[in-house]
């Protein structure tokens, strides 16, 4: 049943996979690919995945459909113009495993009012693939790339002229290319997550009327000139978790627990970001989230550029509410930048205990 | 007739820019708008089982508030609505109460945006121009006043023994994520309708701020507070949970902590003290307005 190249890969075990000449295989030998199909989930969810990979490359195929709404983004009711992939901020994260195919299917529907493509940052050539998707309204488009690098990769709408205002309005993702023998630490020893979270972070320029309060449009178009300007002034007026303001807050708090192995992947398409767990760390933390460098250990903070996705692995070891947030606490606090999780199990009172609780103060 | 008639215009010009100016500084006179006393409902004598306001410790351990039994022996009078922003505007162009932060849609929405002092400027400038005696509630009367609108503070943590701190952490947490309003948006007074003691909006998306201090202090075995501290700096803001709010905060969202849920706005809604003679010299005696 295995081809010659997967028993080899089975025998020679993951550090000798990277050196091995990978002979280009003909259009034929991926059409006989093992194919799957992938329903893609809302973030902060991702979509089952096994993360050590069972058999030989596969064909993984994805499918996009842009949506053009206006949407609310935060409790006030502040409306953005927006762009999306799959109706969701930030759009759906896929994941696959190193040297399989991304096949994506990009539908542009009739009633979008622009035309849009997408860039991955994880394919080789072609502007990331943004030069061959391009679709105007009422058209879909098929693009496959071979997922050769490791590692977690923003995705992004970027149509000429118009590319950072696409990328602001919504149109960014993540997709997670994943080791075949899966994640490893420092020593190069297995790492599995029991749940992975994907947190978008987003800035969005929302211009204001005289009065300085929220402007409204009733289209996408209506809204392009004003949005521009704010956008020039370089100030975000919210800077967000997955689209708005108290997304993954409240009812919608991230749930874990203590001894859970969390992964958290974090992007950011436009502007840099330091994510911060408060009262906890980053026990092995891919900054850059290129899996092919090892792991930065016990982080407290961790740096996200502008233009990547970032990945930390934490154990959780105390319960109760934790706030996860982009430690310009400025933009965590007052613009939005906030998420918590809600984390059940016993406590430990040699990790931390209260000696005495807060009374009047001693005058002796 | 060319050069007069601009001459003329630039003269007329510059007396409105004086009188503009004279009236922004305050020095002009500005006729006072009729200000009428505010629909009040009439809060009938009763009791009420009330958990008092702050944290409370048993030895080192936090446990719920302890409960007391009150007894309102007289009505008092409470505002039906909160202040809307059209009443709020009366008197920042006395120049008395400070320009609002809020989202402001319609006149006839609760004010927001105000912190603490910008309540009581209100209720002194309100007794000013009404001669009546206008104060912030304490805790205990709008949560009397709030009748089914209130909801229970109380976390009941089973068989919380203290040995996990995060057990009410988590529990205040859910219950408040439970409780809170889907949208924040300020809708227009009575929008959420009035409870059985006929007051509108309790509990809704708008706080009031109360005079209550937040305070700590410890509960004996047999329920009484032992030694505390009291903390005015920090006062009550009551609505679907006890807020505790630093008392130059505006914005809830912003004065809330990273963890926790905080308060969608911040407003005022006062109650009228019965008009005996004491009443009637504190009201005379208050500085503002």
């Amino acid at each position: 049943m295995f081809t010659r190249r997967e028993t080899l890969f089975g025998v020679a075990g993951a550090a000798v996979i990277a050196t091995l000449p990978v002979k280009a295989i003909s259009a034929t030998e991926v059409a006989a690919l093992p194919r799957k199909k992938i329903d893609l989930l809302s973030p902060p969810f991702v979509h089952e995945h096994e993360q050590v990979a069972t058999g030989g490359p596969k064909l993984i195929e994805f499918k996009l459909t842009i949506k053009e709404q206006p949407v609310i983004i935060d409790k006030d009711g502040t409306t953005l113009q927006a762009m999306t992939y799959n109706g969701s901020i930030p759009a759906p994260m896929m994941v696959v495993h190193q040297n399989d195919y991304v096949e994506l299917t990009l539908v542009n529907p009739e009633t979008n009012e622009m035309a849009h493509n997408i860039d991955f940052h994880a394919a080789t050539g072609a502007l990331g693939g943004g030069a061959l998707t391009h679709v105007n309204p009422g058209e879909q488009v098929i693009l496959r790339f071979k997922a050769t690098r490791t590692g977690t990769f923003v995705y992004h709408c970027a149509p000429d002229g118009m590319i950072p205002w696409h990328v602001v309005s919504g149109m960014s993702g993540t997709i997670m290319v994943l080791p075949r023998d899966g994640l490893k630490d420092h020593e190069g020893k297995l790492l599995t997550y029991d749940r992975i979270f994907y947190i978008g972070e987003s800035d969005f320029y929302v211009p204001r009327d005289e009065q300085g309060n929220f402007k409204k449009y009733d289209s996408l178009g209506e809204s392009y000139d004003e949005t521009l300007k704010a956008m020039r002034g370089l100030i975000p007026t919210h800077v967000v978790f997955n689209g708005k303001v108290g997304a993954l807050t409240g009812d919608n708090a991230l749930k874990s627990k203590v001894g859970e192995k969390v992964l958290i992947v974090h992007s950011q398409a436009n502007r840099d970001t330091r994510p911060h767990l408060i009262g906890g760390h980053g026990d092995y933390v891919w900054e850059q989230g290129k899996f092919a460098n090892a792991p930065a250990r016990d982080l407290e903070t961790w740096f996200i550029r502008g233009g990547s996705a970032g990945a930390a692995f934490y154990t959780f070891r105390q319960p109760g509410l934790y706030a996860y947030v982009n430690h310009n606490l400025i933009e965590a606090a007052e613009l939005g930048a906030t998420a918590h999780f809600v984390v059940d199990g016993e406590w430990d009172n040699d990790l931390m205990t209260q000696v005495s609780a807060p009374g009047p103060s001693q005058t002796n | 007739m060319k050069t007069h008639s601009t001459l003329l215009a630039s003269s007329a010009a510059a007396v409105l820019a004086i009188a503009g100016a004279l009236a922004f500084n305050g020095r002009v006179e500005i006729a006072p708008a009729p200000v009428t006393s505010p629909e009040i409902v009439v809060i009938e004598p009763g009791v009420l089982s009330y958990a008092l306001p702050g944290e409370y410790l048993a030895g080192e351990r936090v446990v719920d508030a302890p409960v007391r039994e009150l007894d309102f022996k007289r009505s008092f009078d409470m505002m039906k609505y909160q202040v809307s922003v059209a009443d709020y505007a009366l008197c920042v162009a006395q120049n008395i109460c400070k320009q609002a932060d809020g989202i402001f849609l319609s006149d006839d929405r609760p004010v927001t945006g105000v912190d603490f002092a910008d309540a009581t400027d209100y209720a002194k400038w309100l007794s000013k121009q009404t001669g009546e005696y206008w104060r912030l509630p304490t805790d205990e009367e709008w949560t009397y006043a709030a009748a089914e609108r209130y909801q229970e503070q109380a976390l009941g943590v089973a068989e919380d023994d203290g040995a996990n701190p995060a057990a009410r952490w988590l529990a205040r947490y859910r219950n408040e994520a439970a409780n809170s309003a889907p949208d924040s948006e300020v809708k227009p007074l009575g929008y959420f309708g009035v409870n059985s003691k006929g007051v509108a909006d309790m509990s809704a998306n708008v706080w009031d701020w109360t005079s209550t201090c937040y305070s700590r202090a410890s509960v004996e075995p047999d329920g009484k507070l032992g030694k505390g501290v009291k903390n005015c700096g920090v006062r009550v803001a009551s609505g679907k949970h006890r807020a505790y709010m630093s008392f130059f905060i505006r914005s809830g969202k912003s004065g809330g902590c990273a963890a926790g849920m905080a308060p969608d706005n911040l407003g005022i809604r006062l109650v009228r003290e019965k008009l005996t003679f004491f009443a009637k010299l504190n009201a005379m005696l208050q500085p503002a307005g």
